[in-house]
């Protein structure tokens, strides 16, 4: 038996942004059929097909997406996981793969999103005659607003602040100048869906939406789509040469779901999942956060990247604002995070998220990122989170 | 609070509270259920402890006093509101902050806060609701 190394040999992302003349089906098809191209091969190769999208969860869109590009009966996974659906949707690749049920495996992830407005918490309910309390908490009306806040952009503040409470050193301008950054860094990244620097002034007098987040703090609704081929180490050894050439290899894919911590039904854990998932990460890779050329973390808020610092322990415990103050997350800096332009500019279409940020790390050790190249990057991590909650982490190396 | 005891105090107050883990005595509180294996806290209808997967649980008042270890300022509405997680002797509690202007100004990680009630109005057969929030100590 060979080594049990799984490579990814085709990868793409389609451009984010608004595709009003394109539907689900188009635009995971362009992802697949690229990706299938870019991996010389051909989607009667492929064993297994994991397909994530959030807002069709129950439409069966793997299936749709094989009558538009090829029905070769293979068994398809369809999917849901939050923010993590993309990241579950390639571990299911994965694990296909290395259980030895195939040799190709497919995982793509896609979404609309355009204009879906604010996720989270909303529904309102019907309003009856007499107060009747409903669900667990036996309330008589929606908890929105009364008991605080479910909505997505209230509870990343509230998790940013948490930090706050805990180690001190944050401010609205900290986190404020977290999103100047990947804002920056989006300019060099012609996929994302925005493309504009913004001045620190600019983001801190833009509308608020839940503070400390302002609108450019947030993560965008966007369409978009990204699919990627995974391969055993036997069949990678067997493709053409120029395949082999610019192969990725998972040194790492990790799946977590939050354990229970005090607190965590009060107000989401996201932390001791990620630090978990890394590391589970760092163990299966042999190696170490100091060994990482980039990053790209889920920063669906800019209150939520800082976590992620110290969870992802790019930086010692407790200490992820000095990490950020000494200028280490910049692309110019020590430890580059999100150089894509992260999940505020690149745009967030959820289910296409968790491939998308692997297939920017797998460029990058490509050394086919383009304006944005991180220069000699070998090791790269991908993570992204879910709220509920679903924690992703890929570590890729360059090692051809 | 069981079904019973629950149409026990509406029929003997005319008073409902907006959520079970509200009690509405002479002096209101909150109310958890208790693992009784390992003493995790839950304020939702349990099936089991997520912490220790034992099923039984008793039922703990939780101190009216805390601190805000986390908050946020909701301005995606109307009105905006400052949604919190305090911290009540070792229980955590999520709310909305009552009684305080919603600016960053006015409100701090680490301030005291107490618990207070509200009416939100009666049904059409005169039941009155009682919400539950958290205010400046100070005031």
């Amino acid at each position: 038996m060979g080594s049990d190394a799984i490579w990814i040999v085709g990868s793409n992302m389609t451009k984010f942004g608004k595709h009003p003349d394109k539907d689900v089906i188009d635009l995971a098809s362009e992802a697949s059929r690229k990706a299938l191209k870019d991996a010389e091969i051909s989607l009667a190769d492929v064993g297994v097909l994991g397909v994530g999208n959030l807002m069709n969860a129950g439409a069966g869109i793997g299936q749709q997406l094989q009558k538009q590009i090829g029905q070769t009966g293979i068994p398809v996974f369809n999917v849901s996981n939050a923010c993590a659906t993309g990241a579950t949707a390639l571990r299911v690749a994965v694990m296909a793969v290395k259980a030895g049920e195939t040799d190709v495996g497919m995982a793509v992830g896609v979404e609309k999103l355009a204009g879906a407005g604010l996720l989270g918490q909303t529904g309102q309910k019907p309003k009856s005659e007499t107060w009747e309390p409903n669900g667990r908490y036996g309330a008589l009306s929606s908890t929105e607003g009364r008991i605080g806040t479910g909505i997505m952009p209230g509870v990343f503040a509230q998790i940013g602040m948490e930090y706050g409470h805990k180690y001190g050193g944050t401010s609205f301008e900290l986190f404020a100048r977290i999103s100047e950054k990947n804002h920056a860094h989006s300019t060099l990244n012609p996929l994302a869906a925005y493309q504009k620097r913004f001045s620190l002034d600019e983001i801190m007098n833009d509308v608020m939406i839940a503070y400390p987040n302002t609108r450019p703090m947030c993560s965008g609704n966007c369409d978009g789509a990204a699919a990627m081929i995974v391969v055993s180490d036997e069949k990678m050894k067997s493709m053409p040469k120029a395949v082999q050439k610019r192969a990725v290899k998972i040194s790492a894919s990790v799946l977590t779901s939050d354990p229970w911590v005090d607190g965590c039904q009060i107000l989401p854990d996201v932390n001791t999942l990620t630090r978990n998932a890394a590391t589970q990460a760092y163990e299966q890779a042999g190696i170490g956060p100091e060994d990482l050329d980039l990053v790209e973390l889920h920063d669906c808020f800019a209150t939520a990247e800082l976590v992620h610092y110290d969870n992802l322990m790019l930086c010692e415990e407790g200490g992820a604002v000095d990490f950020f103050e000494s200028g280490a997350p910049w692309r110019d800096g020590a430890k580059p995070v999100n150089v894509s332009g992260g999940l505020q500019s690149k745009g967030h279409p959820i289910a296409a998220t968790g491939i998308a940020n692997i297939h920017e790390v797998v460029m990058h050790l490509r050394g086919e990122a383009g304006d944005r190249q991180i220069e000699g990057a070998k090791v790269g991590l991908a993570h992204v989170i879910g709220l509920g909650s679903a924690c992703g982490i890929h570590i890729l190396e360059k090692v051809a | 609070m069981s079904e019973e005891q629950k149409s026990e105090q509406e029929k003997s107050t005319g008073k409902v509270p907006f959520v079970d883990y509200l009690v509405l005595d002479k002096t209101p509180y909150l109310q958890a259920h208790e693992c009784e294996s390992c003493g995790s806290r839950y304020f939702d209808r349990r099936n089991a402890c997520a912490k220790c997967f034992e099923d039984t649980f008793r039922q703990v008042p939780i101190s009216r006093e805390g601190e805000v270890t986390s908050f946020s300022i909701v301005q995606m509405g109307p009105i905006p509101y400052v949604s919190a997680v305090v911290d009540c002797e070792g229980t955590s509690v999520k709310c909305t902050l009552m009684n305080v202007e919603a600016t960053p100004e006015s409100v701090n990680l680490g301030m005291k806060v107490k618990l207070m009630t509200y009416s939100m109005g009666e049904d059409s057969e005169g039941t009155e609701a009682i919400a539950f929030g958290f205010e400046p100590s100070e005031t």
